[in-house]
Formats: C-alpha cells, structure tokens, sequence
C-alpha cells in the first residue's frame, strides 16, 4: 500500500511541478535573450528553452539546470574546432533538435559535440552532429535515452579519432535509430549494463561499428553495420542478445562482421551477414546460441577457434560462402545440428527433411590455407576439390566430432 | 583461308560431337538452373564443369580431328595453298564450332532464366569468356601435339596427360612446392605459378567474381594489389591471350617446317 502512496506522490509531484513554476524562454539574434549562454545562465530547474534558427558561437556551453533544450529548425552550434560544444551538468536534460557542429580533436581530454557528465535521465533526440570527435559523450549515467540522432565524423585515422557515441559505466540506456558514420566506433560500449541499442545505423567507421567492453546484460537489435573496418566487436561480455542486426561488407585482412571475445551466455539470432570477410569470429565464446542466422557470400562464414565451448549452431543457413567453418583445433567443444548447408551433397530417403548423411563443415582446404596463406590462390581447383574429398571420407586434420548429423535439406525461411 | 575454315566449320557443325557437346551444356545448365532455382549457384556449378571439360574435350577432339582430317589435310597439301591458311583455317573451324555450341548449349536456357537483367551477368560473361578461352588454347595445344607425333596412340595418350597435368598435377605441385617453402615470402611466386598454367587462371577469374571477400581476407600485399583491383583482370586475361597465341605461333611454325 505505502508502495502505491508512494507512486501517487511521486505521480502528483511530477504533473504539479511544470504547472507551477516552468518557464518558456526564447533565445534569438532579435529576442531580449540574444546568447545560449545568457538563456542558461537565466533559466531555472523545469524551465523550457528553445533556441531560434541562427548561427551560435559561444564556446563551451554548460546546462547545470533540469531543462528542457529545444532547437527550432536546427540552430546552428558551432565549436569552432576548438573546444567541447554542449556540458550536460544536470538531470532530466532534454536537448531536441540541434545542429552541433566543428567539436575539435584533442589528444588530452574526450570533448564531444554533447556530453553528459554523471547525470540521469538525460533524452538527447533528434539532432545533427556534424563534424564532430567524439558525438555523444554518455560518462556513468543512467536511464538515458540517445534517439534519431545523425553523428558524422571525419576520422582519417583510429589515434586521432574519437567514437560517435561513447558510453562508460553506465546503465539502463536506450540508443535508437542513430546513424553514426565516418567515426573511430560507431557505438562504443564499456561497463554499459542493462541497455537497449535498436535500428542505428553505422557504417564507414574506421573501428567497429559496435563495440562492447565490459558490458552485461545488454540487447542490440534491428541494426545495421555496414562497411565498417570490423563490424561489431563484443569483448569481455555477458548475456549479450544479438538479434535481427545486418552485417554488411565488412573486407578487410582483420575484418569480421562480428568478433566475439571472452564472451559467455549470450544469444545470436535471426541476424544477416553477407559478403563479409569473415561473418563471425569467435574466441573464448562460451555458451552461446546462434540460431536463424543466415551467411551468405563471405569468405568465412565462421571461425570458431579452440577456445570456444558448449555453444549451439541451430537452424542457421550457410549459402554461397567461400568456406563455411574453419578452425585451429583438432577437436571440437561446439555443437551443430539442423543448419542448412549450401554444399551439402547428402540425401534424405526418409523424406523428414534431414539429411541422412552428417555433413562436416571444416575442410581440409580451410586448414591448409589456415596454415599456408598464399594457397588461398588454389581455391576451386580440382586437385583441392579431391583432397577435400579423401578428407570428408576419413577425417585427419579436421576434427572428427565436427559435424552436422541432422543437416537440413532445405534452407530456413 | 576463309574457304577452309567455312569448309571446316560447316563440316563440324553437322557432326554428332558438336550436338553431343551442345546437348550435354544444355541439359546440364538447364537442370542446373532447375535444382538450384538460383542463377549464381548455378553459374558456379557450372565454372566447375567448364574448368574442367572444356580443357579435356579442347585436347581430345583436337587431336581426333586433326588425326581424321590427315588425309584431307594431305589433299590440300597438294594443291597451291599456305601451308599457315591450311592449319589455321582447321583450327578456327574447330574452335568456333565448339565455343559456338558451348555458348549456345549454356546461353539459351540461362536467357529464358533472365539473365540479361539480372545482375550476375558479369559472372556470367566470364563463364562464357572462360570457356571459349580455354577451348581456343587446348585446341592449339593438341594441334601441336598432334603435328609433333605420327603415331596416333602417342598423341593420344601425351594429350590425356597434357590435361591431367594442367587441371590437376599441376596444383598438387603448386600446393607441395607452397607447403615446403611455407617460411619463405610467397606472394609473388604463388600468382606467377598460376599464370603459368591456364586452367588457373581461369579459376583467378572466376575467384575474382565469386570469392573476393575471402581473398580480401589475405594479408600479402602483392596478393591485395593482384586481387583487389582491376590489375588481376588484365592481367589474367593478357596471359590467357598469351596462352592462345603461343601455341598456335607453335603448330603454325612447326606445320611448316614438317615433311609430310
């Protein structure tokens, strides 16, 4: 009962506070309020400020009040490569509708077009940032919302570039439908737990697209990486779900849709890689389920090195890869069962729609060339084509246990 | 010139191999296409035939031509013709006749599968240009098998392993000489190997379509250049073109020189 008192108060509190005391306050080139700064400086916690359509250089802008931040058809905010542009110093900001450009680079200090200093329940939705080193700089906050946010870069090289949106010991985020591009990350991730990253796009950025450190319990879905040196990198990382992301045309010597590394107890599914390098990279994996995902076109659909445990492979389809599995050990620790297989050559005589013969992904030539690089040069060729044969029949270099004994027949819709 | 090649052209394509080889293309890519509901998969099967038989069949009719038409070639011997004119306008009509029926036997059923809108068109002009590529330089090669050897059994039987040497022998070679030398820098010597034989380097066009993801994967430097641009193209097609012509300067030079 208290529980539901408690709520009540909080409810009516809530709903009384902006009628009772919250101001509007207009700032343009014409308006009493002529500066950003002179706006802040006037404002009180609750009030809303909405900035004019025009050109502000002010420096670095520092928001110690509960305000609500809104831009009118995108005011300019300009850092004249010098300096931080927005210091969010307090809670409940919410900034909407801003273009913030020319954040500068600098080796010392982390500026960011904004930046939100251990505060919560911040909304930073619907802005441009252009030109910027770091984007949205989120340092251990929690609750807060990253939404339609445009961040583009001009990273030329990983030294001097900083991410377009940075979290760091943080929680319950939700970061959605951003598109970050041409940064070092496009969304980095460290000590970030309970959060929800959906629908961003991120593409061209010289690192990963998506970069968790340290980050547990976390979800990211319905996102696109494209074209990035590395795709998604998951480190050091727990219950992590991964769910309907496409990995797109990440090429590269180093370069994979998706790294996983000291990662345990998270799930894989319904995701799409397609033409990348390698689709996934595992090491020290465990325990992970990678179900309904599709590969197709990549050089290595997966690479599943030793040191990866008890993990599933379910209901996936292999199509048009160049190999389909490859790794460094002679024995496996993984399961795989019901994927389909484009190579597969089996039968199903029992018409249940499994193959009756177990397919072995790992083919001798994905070892060969694991060992010797330059024999990439022999793909396809028909003396490969019957080293691989007389290997599928009597296993040596290729793990025995590797196999799909229920390989399916058709590919999973 | 003309004459002979027209005689010889319209001679094979009344023959049975010429419709055998036509229907085996055209059965084959039509039920490739059937199962496979998928024109890139079926045009990778099909690289993976063409790889392979067009070379066999290239060597094997050339030199059963050459040996059936002796007495003919004898006749024309006679009168006031290039010796050149005689021989080249043999090997054209072959040539033609068989990239003709190759490129029909695949083209039909692929046109009715709407390829020309498609984007695997490249992919599938490559098949086309390898196949026809690799039918020219096996032709010229077994013609000079053929003119070298008098006795058929012997001509037949180097052909055979002409083949078996480029399609196969060849890479377990290529591959032993790379897993010895593992230690050494081998980028450079791994794409000479390959233009040295024509097969692969039919299969480095072929690469350069289907697997460039893979390849992009290797770290070597001269392999990236090779590879990642336009460069391996040329290249690959310059040594094919070189491919052709040396052989056939061979039989040509050597057809004149020989006392028949």
């Amino acid at each position: 009962m208290t529980r539901y008192m408690s709520i009540l108060l909080i409810g009516c509190f809530v709903l009384s506070a902006p009628l009772s005391m919250a101001d509007t306050l207009t700032i343009c080139q014409t308006c009493p309020v002529k500066t950003i700064k002179q706006g802040l400086d006037k404002s009180k916690d609750g009030d809303v400020v909405i900035v004019k359509p025009g050109f502000y250089q002010e420096g670095n802008l520092n928001i110690t009040k509960q305000i609500t931040f809104l831009g009118e058809d995108f005011p300019v905010i300009d850092g004249n490569n010098n300096n931080e542009v927005l210091t969010i110093n307090a809670d409940s900001v919410v900034v909407r509708g801003f273009l913030i450009q020319n954040v500068g680079t600098n080796y010392l200090e982390d500026r960011a077009g904004i930046n939100i200093n251990e505060r919560d329940y911040c909304i930073i939705e619907n802005n441009k940032l252009i030109n910027t080193f770091f984007g949205i700089y989120l340092k251990n906050v929690s609750d807060c919302i990253v939404r339609d946010n445009l961040i583009q870069g001009k990273a030329i090289e990983e030294i001097s570039s900083g991410n377009a949106i940075h979290a760091w010991k943080s929680k319950n985020l939700i970061i959605e439908n951003n598109l970050a591009e041409k940064h070092r990350d496009g969304i980095y991730l460290e000590f970030v737990d309970n959060s929800v990253i959906s629908g961003n796009t991120s593409r061209d950025n010289l690192r990963y697209g998506l970069h968790f450190m340290f980050s547990n319990h976390d979800q990211y879905r319905e996102n696109i990486f494209l074209n990035n040196g590395a795709g998604v990198a998951v480190m050091f990382s727990r219950n992590i779900e991964m769910i309907q992301n496409r990995f797109e045309k990440n090429w590269g010597a180093s370069s994979y849709g998706l790294l996983l590394k000291e990662i345990y107890d998270g799930k894989i599914e319904h995701n799409t890689f397609l033409s990348n390098t390698i689709g996934i990279y595992a090491e020290g994996a465990n325990r992970l389920n990678f179900n309904y995902n599709d590969f197709e076109k990549n050089g290595w659909a997966l690479k599943i090195l030793g040191s990866c445990m008890d993990n599933k492979f379910e209901y996936n389809n292999f199509i048009s890869n160049t190999f389909d599995l490859s790794t460094n050990s002679s024995r496996n620790y993984n399961e795989y069962i019901h994927n389909y297989w484009g190579d597969y050559t089996g039968y199903d005589l029992d018409k249940d729609g499994f193959g009756d013969v177990p397919y072995r992904p790992v083919k001798l030539f994905s070892y060969i060339v694991s060992k010797v690089d330059p024999s990439i040069i022999l793909l396809r060729s028909l003396f490969i084509d019957i080293l691989n044969f007389a290997e599928k029949v009597t296993p040596v270099f290729t793990p025995e246990s590797l196999k799909d004994v229920e390989p399916l027949m058709k590919p999973v819709k | 010139m003309l004459k002979i090649f027209k005689y010889s052209f319209f001679d094979l394509i009344r023959s049975r191999w010429i419709y055998a080889y036509f229907s085996f293309y055209l059965i084959t890519a039509i039920s490739l296409l059937y199962i496979s509901n998928d024109l890139n998969r079926a045009i990778l099967s099909l690289m993976n035939i063409v790889i392979i038989l067009s070379p066999l069949i290239g060597t094997m009719f050339g030199v059963m031509y050459y040996y059936n038409s002796r007495e003919f070639v004898e006749l024309l011997l006679a009168q006031p013709v290039k010796r050149t004119a005689i021989f080249l306008g043999q090997y054209l009509g072959l040539t033609v006749s068989f990239s003709l029926s190759f490129g029909l036997g695949l083209g039909l059923p692929f046109l009715f599968n709407g390829i020309l809108g498609s984007e695997e068109i490249g992919n599938f002009l490559i098949l086309l240009l390898n196949g026809t590529l690799l039918t020219f330089i096996f032709t010229a090669i077994a013609f000079l098998i053929s003119l070298l050897n008098e006795n058929k059994i012997k001509g037949f039987g180097l052909a055979i392993i002409i083949w078996l040497f480029f399609a196969v022998i060849y890479d377990g070679l290529f591959l032993l000489s790379l897993v010895i030398f593992e230690d050494y820098p081998l980028d450079s010597f791994a794409l000479i190997a390959s233009i040295f034989n024509p097969i692969d380097l039919s299969r480095i066009f072929m690469m350069l379509q289907l697997d460039i993801s893979a390849l992009l994967g290797y770290t070597g430097a001269v392999f990236n250049k090779f590879l990642g641009t336009n460069m391996g193209i040329v290249v690959a097609l310059i040594s094919s073109l070189l491919w052709v012509f040396i052989p056939v300067k061979g039989f040509l030079h050597y057809s004149l020189k020989k006392d028949f």
